[in-house]
């Protein structure tokens, strides 16, 4: 079989378009390639997502924990801690048998007027349940990389803001905001990295793969335990993810150089790659 | 255990949730634990002297030896870990047992990858076919220990090369001006220096590998995770004690396990800094000189 048509079968295979087999027997590099390839849309679905969403709720958790309001701390405090101190893989199997117990046919809310019934069964699917786990995770993480940013913006900043008379949410929306970004952005780029690096547990861990569509990992332990031979498929596999993370370095440097546009050249924060926070 | 869990059917309550938590399997499941925390204590160590050994190799003046050990401390920087985790015990396996092969069974005529398969002579099989169970099991763990290592060295040797780096210049032209020599600069001055500067990352790396603990279960290693699910699955009324799925529970509890874990090394962590922080050039040093005049 020639590569091209390896490639229509199963460049979009994991997202259950084309051959419906894997491939067996003798297995080609080529079709390494493209399977594992088709596999790497899941980790960028999830990463990308998990990532966008827990932007938002982040940024939530960093002005919830560094409040004066301990009913606004003390659960982001608590939130922190537990997704930072448990490992992402239990995270998984407990989130996914929790989803299982939820009733097949969903759960009746009773509004006392009227009663509605919220399906439940798609939170038991990777799809739903492991990007809701993601998103939780990253945020935890993330939103402890605002915080400490948050705590390191320059008091005269805040002075000066006061002097131009804003306060409350301008001040926050026009000068602390944009400098906690500014400071938090090279180890954010590390956490975008590292969930990204994470993406590949999801079939691992509780989530089972429906119809074989899984993940780069997914398909790379498919060959390896097909040929017994872990010399091509994880070199692949390894290749891709190096490609991801350069292109995540490239597209977050972009931002970095926006946020540090106005400092002069040599006061510009440049990104690190650190391995410091895997989960 | 207890002599009134002779007939777990006839008992109830608090008692039958004792005699259930305390059956053979679930023995197995609290010495699983164990198991951890001796993967833990093992491989720290172990990753410690790998991050050193890295850490010397990538500092060496002797090119490809410098850039063996920068190709291994680059090495976990853009791949996920748990790619290193499935590949080095299959690598790791596979090459013990072509060196076997190649040492024990000289005439042998086939080749070792036969299409799909890896064959060596049964007398190169690592553990031989004929070992008790026992064997087996160390094996796995050894190869799991062994695959941590690696990888966590990896790590380490990331962080120490940057604390190495991190210790003041005017300390080591301080050591050349009494005219010590390279290898007992390196040792009297940069060592005993350097730690203050890695424990951050290393405390880091220790959080780490307490979260990365139940990959063991990956690796095919009965630890809690594989207990967890094994116990916590529904069991018919075959079983001595019947029950619905509680494998949510059982979650909950490792939960909680790695929680409290995560809590008592931060206090640990804490007590070391403090510690290694007396009478070092830093901002910690300096304040409990002050604070101890």
């Amino acid at each position: 079989m020639s590569c091209v048509q390896t490639i229509q079968d199963y460049a979009l295979r994991s997202i259950g378009i084309g051959e419906r087999l894997l491939p067996k027997g003798d297995m080609t590099l080529c079709e390494h390639v493209t399977l594992i390839g088709s596999g790497l849309i899941w980790n960028i679905y999830y990463g990308a997502l998990a990532l966008f969403f827990g932007f938002f709720l982040a940024n939530a958790i960093a002005v919830a924990k560094a409040s004066g309001n301990p009913w606004l701390r003390k659960p982001a405090e608590w939130f922190v801690f537990v997704f930072r101190g448990s490992p992402l893989f239990i995270q998984f199997f407990l989130a996914y048998e929790t989803f299982v117990l939820l009733p097949r046919t969903g759960i009746d809310l009773h509004l006392g007027f009227t009663t509605i019934t919220v399906a439940t069964s798609w939170l038991s699917k990777a799809w739903a349940g492991a990007l809701i786990v993601l998103f939780l995770n990253t945020a935890a993480y993330s939103g402890e990389i605002f915080y400490g940013a948050l705590r390191s913006v320059p008091k005269g900043d805040i002075e000066a803001a006061d002097a131009y008379g804003m306060s409350g949410w301008s001040r926050f929306r026009r000068v602390i905001w944009p400098t906690m970004m500014r400071l938090a952005w090279p180890a954010y780029t590390n956490e975008a990295i590292f969930l990204f690096h994470a993406t590949t547990l999801v079939y691992f861990s509780g989530f089972p793969a429906f119809q074989q569509k899984g993940d780069a990992l997914y398909y790379a332990t498919y060959f390896a335990s097909k040929t017994f031979n872990p010399f091509v498929a994880y070199p692949v596999i390894a290749a891709y993810f190096i490609v991801l993370t350069l292109s995540i370095i490239g597209l977050f440097g972009v931002v970095n150089r926006y946020l540090n546009r106005h400092l002069p050249k040599e006061r510009r924060s440049r990104i690190r790659l650190r391995p410091q926070i895997i989960r | 255990m207890f002599n009134s869990c002779a007939d777990p059917a006839t008992i109830e309550g608090l008692t039958w949730l004792l005699c259930y938590l305390t059956t053979g399997k679930h023995l197995l499941f609290y010495t699983s634990f164990g198991v951890v925390l001796l993967l833990m204590l093992i491989t720290a160590p172990a990753a410690l002297a790998f991050g050193f050994g890295g850490a010397m190799a990538a500092r060496s003046h002797f090119l490809p030896l410098s850039l063996i050990g920068k190709a291994y401390t680059a090495m976990v920087r853009g791949v996920p870990d748990i790619i290193f985790f499935l590949f080095v015990p299959i690598a790791l396996d596979q090459a013990f047992e072509y060196l076997r092969h190649k040492t024990k069974c000289p005439d042998w005529d086939q080749p070792i990858w036969q299409g799909n398969d890896f064959v060596v002579c049964a007398e190169a099989k690592l553990p031989l076919s004929s070992s008790p169970q026992w064997i087996h099991e160390t094996y796995g763990f050894t190869l799991a220990v062994l695959a941590f290592a690696v990888v966590f060295g990896a790590f380490a040797s990331n962080v120490i090369y940057g604390a190495m780096q991190a210790v003041p210049r005017a300390q080591m032209e301080t050591a050349e001006a009494y005219g010590m020599s390279h290898r007992q600069s390196f040792w009297r001055i940069l060592v005993p220096q350097m730690w203050v500067y890695a424990l951050p990352g290393l405390s880091n790396l220790w959080m780490i590998l307490i979260k990365a603990t139940p990959l063991l279960f990956l690796l095919g290693v009965r630890d809690i995770v594989y207990w967890a699910r094994e116990l916590g699955g529904s069991k018919t009324s075959h079983f001595d004690y019947p029950h619905p799925d509680w494998r949510v529970w059982y979650f909950v509890a490792l939960l909680f396990f790695y929680l409290l874990m995560t809590k008592l090394s931060e206090k640990v962590l804490r007590r070391i800094t403090l510690r290694l922080s007396h009478g070092q050039a830093t901002l910690a040093g300096e304040m409990q000189r002050k604070a101890a005049r």
